[in-house]
Formats: structure tokens, sequence, C-alpha cells
């Protein structure tokens, strides 16, 4: 019977992704939409590039440690 | 958002983003603890994760049990308060012991197939030594959890607005949950997965740190201004207790912190020895310490480095707690959230947040699936019940995690009702790292050791520490003759206390050792230098060799200390 085995690193990918993608889309929003109250070095848009940086290095993660099928 | 912070009540203000990130953690960890409950159904799969981590698993949890949210903030708030002289914690007072762990003593503890600390001084010396140890770590493990969780339910509360109880209940009931159901290695996922979230969430802050600072070279520049060239110097203040600013000198630093204080903790303490001892081989077991060890070098980056910062680019003056309470102001332990609000805005900020709340719930379950492992093999399997089955051992685990939390939850509530039972458990603590290394190192290195010196020699060492912590508690000009120096400040007691706990150990074992019968050498096999054979490496290339790769973090740890001298 197969079972299905999925690797920390993916739950890993998974997380990286996930938060990737909400603060990239908050820091684009932001962009496109700049608050009044603005933190320190807010036209550097870290949000945009970390959240990109973070959802690429979740997708490798979870292309290169994909759930798999094992004998049980 | 700066603007808000000298008019609100807490330092940062979350967006509907921020809670979205903070949820979804809580629920990756649930799922991770739900999904693994199918593989911790025997007592070597609950308690010890079916010993078949990868040497990067191992590792990762190796370091993130003790990646704790309070060492965070500590740090850095240290690193406020005393310049880069706090680096010595993550370099000198690290990297050599866990070097050592893992060429010298890992191999005593693997092959010898313990389960736990106490449980191989029982192999060595018996069951008093044992006994002594497990008691003693159990106790002060769940009164330290219990103290950690009061500590950051604080901290939520002053960065956040969180109520108290909301914060203790939330985290523990989660850390007990996914610790119940998928045991050591549940625990272990967890803080590997916790590792790179403590990373994503907190390496923004020295980048955009670093260029608004204009560089290293001219964050030097502003920190000497702010307060004094110093600051930035490892060594070059160490050469008496008066010329640098943490008022402790080399001698206390090398021998004190470096050579017995993080040697106690990093290869005695099985909060983190236990991550290790999951590992699949021996090879793996070996390269586990080397990889936390290189991480660990890079560790300052998230938190030192964000002190330094603030000491260079924050407009306010941190002061310590009693001052800021006094003035309203922000204490140096605040300085790291003080960054995160300077530079993240929403989904930075809940990423932040998350990774300090990662960082409590890693070390929270490393001390409850410690505990609950001591507890359950070296005090009640050894002396209330031997004779249980192994599914009935699996289950005392779990219910020991669960009361493990509850008293854990219990010490914090009393915490809150009497602040001064933190600094007794917090120094309690300490009074047995230092003997417990001269024990355990005795045994590992010298056959002639016997039970009887072990048991004396930890049993004097410690009573000598708590000893010397009262006296200067009582008396705190005490402090000059622990020292050795009437201009030693606090932060020397600790170094020089652990210091003289452990040579007390180390003189009683041996003396005590030679006036008593040895145990023959066929008795010490598989657990005494000499008497152990270790496994060959030979036919494996040299990238994959542990003493490699620890020659390489060795070269890398002395290039560091040489650059910042």
């Amino acid at each position: 019977m197969a079972k299905r085995e999925i690797s920390i690193w993916f739950f890993i990918g998974i997380s990286l992704l996930v938060n990737g993608a909400i603060i990239c889309a908050a820091g684009i929003y932001q962009y496109l939409y700049p608050p009044i109250e603005k933190v320190v070095l807010f036209d550097t848009h870290a949000g945009i590039w970390w959240g990109a940086v973070l959802f690429l290095c979740g997708l490798l993660y979870c292309l290169k440690f994909p759930p798999r099928r094992t004998a049980n | 958002m700066i603007k808000g912070l000298a008019t609100s009540q807490h330092l940062v203000h979350l967006s509907s983003v921020d809670i979205v990130i903070i949820v979804f953690y809580f629920a990756l960890v649930l799922a991770i603890g739900f999904y693994l409950r199918g593989r911790a159904n025997t007592g070597e799969d609950f308690f010890m994760a079916g010993r078949e981590m990868t040497a990067w698993v191992a590792g990762l949890s190796f370091l993130s049990a003790n990646l704790g949210a309070l060492e965070l903030m500590g740090w850095a708030g240290s690193a406020y308060q005393y310049g880069i002289l706090a680096t010595h914690w993550y370099w000198i007072g690290a990297i050599p012991a866990m070097l050592f762990l893992a060429l010298v003593m890992m191999p005593f503890y693997y092959i010898s197939k313990t389960h736990s600390v106490p449980g191989y001084l029982k192999l060595r010396f018996g069951e008093a030594s044992r006994a002594l140890s497990a008691v003693s770590f159990a106790f002060m493990t769940v009164l330290m959890s219990g103290v950690n969780m009061f500590a950051m339910a604080k901290v939520m509360q002053i960065v956040l607005g969180w109520p108290l109880s909301f914060s203790i209940w939330v985290s523990s009931l989660t850390v007990a949950i996914y610790v119940a159901l998928g045991g050591l290695r549940s625990a272990i996922f967890n803080e590997v997965l916790q590792f790179f979230l403590i990373w994503a969430g907190a390496l923004l802050i020295p980048i955009l740190g670093l260029y608004e600072a204009g560089g290293w070279a001219h964050l030097k520049v502003l920190i000497a201004q702010r307060a004094s060239a110093e600051y930035v110097h490892l060594w070059s203040g160490l050469g008496s207790f008066g010329t640098n600013p943490m008022g402790i000198n080399w001698v206390g630093i090398v021998f004190g912190l470096g050579a017995i204080i993080s040697m106690g903790y990093w290869t005695t303490d099985f909060l983190v020895v236990q991550r290790i001892l999951a590992a699949k081989d021996m090879r793996s077991a070996q390269l586990a310490p080397i990889i936390g060890a290189g991480f660990k070098m890079f560790v300052p980056i998230i938190v030192i480095l964000p002190g330094l910062l603030g000491l260079g680019l924050l407009p306010m003056k941190l002061t310590g707690e009693a001052d800021a309470l006094l003035t309203g102001g922000h204490s140096y332990n605040d300085v790291l959230p003080l960054m995160l609000a300077r530079y993240c805005g929403p989904g930075l900020l809940g990423l932040g947040v998350t990774a300090l709340i990662a960082g409590f719930m890693s070390g929270m379950a490393g001390n409850v699936s410690a505990f609950t492992t001591v507890w359950t093999y070296d005090i009640y399997r050894a002396l209330i019940n031997k004779k249980g089955s192994d599914a009935h051992y699996v289950s005392m685990g779990r219910w020991t995690t669960v009361i493990g939390v509850l008293i854990s939850v219990g010490t914090a509530y009393l915490v809150m009702r009497s602040a001064s039972i933190m600094d007794y458990v917090q120094a309690l603590f300490s009074f047995f790292i230092a003997p417990l290394f001269g024990t355990v190192i005795l045994g590992m290195l010298w056959k002639r050791a016997t039970a009887a010196g072990a048991f004396w020699g930890l049993f004097l060492g410690t009573l000598s520490s708590i000893g010397m912590w009262v006296s200067v508690k009582v008396d705190p000009s005490a402090l000059a003759y622990v020292a050795l120096s009437s201009k030693a400040k606090p932060m020397a007691q600790d170094m020089f206390q652990a210091l003289w706990a452990f040579v007390i150990c180390v003189v009683v074992t041996v003396v005590v050792s030679l006036m008593t019968k040895p145990k023959p050498d066929a008795e010490l096999e598989g657990l005494v230098y000499g008497l152990t054979p270790i496994p060959s490496l030979k036919g494996i290339s040299m990238f994959q060799k542990p003493i490699f790769w620890a020659a390489v973090v060795t070269v890398i740890f002395v290039g560091l200390n040489i650059i910042f001298w």
C-alpha cells in the first residue's frame, strides 16, 4: 500500500511561498496606495522585493521536495 | 508608524495582513503535528524521532532549540548596551563547544545508544549520578520553560498590547498539541521551520539598517560618536575589567565562558543534545553540531547587528528596565522591536513578529520534549515503574508533555505574582551546567573516574556554585573574591562562578575516584575514550568527513575574531 510522504523541506517551502506572496502583495498595494505614516526607507519598497525573494525560495523548495508516494 | 510609537501604549500596531501571517504560522505548525501523529507510536519514535534525522535537520534543530525569542531580543539589547562584546556569546561562547561536541563527545553519546545525558551517566557511573542530574534537569527545565513563557507574554504585551493570559495559553497549548501528537520528530520539524522563519523575519533589519547607516564603516563612526569606539571591538578592550563596557576581562571570557559555560551548555544540556541523538547515523550525529556551528557564527547578523544599528541610528536613548519604567522611555530590550517597527510595513511586520513567536515556541518545544524524555526514561522508568510496556511509556510521554506544559503555565502565573522568582529560577539553572560538564567529560575521557567520584564531584560542584551565588546575593562585595577583582561587574559573576564550580567538581571527582575502586575495563566499553572503537570513515571523500568541515568552521571562526578584534 502506498503512503504519502511529506518532507520537512516541503513544509518550509509552503511557508516561504505563502508568506512571500502575502508580503509581496502587501508591498505592491503600499506602492500603489502609499500610507500617510511611512516606515523609514519606505522608498526602497522592501516588502515587494523581500516578499518576492521569499516566494521564489519557497517555490524552489516546493518543486525540489514535493510530496511523494512511498511503499508502506 | 515610528511617529505613533511615542504616543501609543505599545510598540507596534499590526494590520490585518500581519494577523493573517501569524495565524497561518499557527495553522502550519499544528498541521505538521497532526501529519506526524501516526509516526510516533513506539518509544524510539516518540522520544528519539526514530533516530532517523539527517545531519541538516538535526543540526538546524540543534541550533533552533536555542534560538528563543528572549535570546533574540535579550542579546540585541545587550549589543545596544555593551556593543559587539555580546558577540562573544555566539562565537567563543558557542563555536568551540559545538565542535568539541561533534568531534570528541558525540562518539560516546552515540555509540552508547543512550537516550539522554542522564542516561549516559547511568551507563557510566550508575543510578545515583543519573538520579541527581535527571531530577535537577527535569525540575529546572519545566520551571525555566514557565519563566520564559511569562517573559515572552510580557514582551507580547509591551510590543503588541496582547493580554498576558492570551499569549501564554495560545502558545503553550499549540506547543502541547504538536509535541504530544508527534513527539520529538514533530518538535524537530517545527524547529527547522521556525529556524527559516526567524531568518526570513529578522534578516531584513540588518540589510536595511546597514543601507541607512551607509555601511559598516560609517556605522562604526556613528557608534563611536554616540557611545565609544570600544563598542565595536571584540578583544582589544578585554585586557582588564575596567577597559570595556561589560566589566569583564579576557580570562573570564576565554575560560569562564568559552571553556566552561558554553561547553557545559552545548555538550551536556539535554535540551540541545537530544536533537543530535536523533541523527540517523554516527557521521550525521557528528556533522549536525558542525552545521549548527556554521550557522551559529552568522546569527549575530540578526541579533547583534540590529542592536548596534539601534545604537547608531535610533533617535531616542535606550536605558535599563528600571529607568525606562521611571521615565516612560524604552529599555535596551526594546531595541529589536523598535528596529522592526522602524523598517517593516504591513506583512513584513507580521513576519517579524512571527519570527519572535517562532523563536519562543521552538525554545519551549525543546524544553518540553527534553523534559518528557528525562521524566519518562530517567525518573519514571528508572525509579517508579521499571516493568511498563513500550506503549505504556509512550502514553506516559504524551501525558507528560501536557502536564509539563501545564506546570510551565503554572510557573508563569507564579512569576506574574512575584517577579523575583524569575531571578531565582534563572540562577538555579546555571548552578548545574558547569559541574555536569566536569562529570560528563571526566566520565568520557578518564576511565579511572568512579561512580562515587562522579556523584560527589557533581554534588559538591553544584553546592559550591549555589554557595557563591548566595554569598554575592547577601553581600555584593563578595563578587570581588569570586571574580578575583574589585572592578568586576555582575556580568563577570556567571563566568567565574562557573569556572570555580567546574574546578571543584573536577578536583573532588579525581580525589574521590583515586580513593575508590574503578569499574573493570570490560564494563566501560563503548563509554570511555580508549575503550570505545570509533567507526572508521575510510573510503569516504574528504568533503564528507566531519573533521574537514570542523576545520572550515574553525578557520572562519578565527578569521571573524581577527577581523573584529
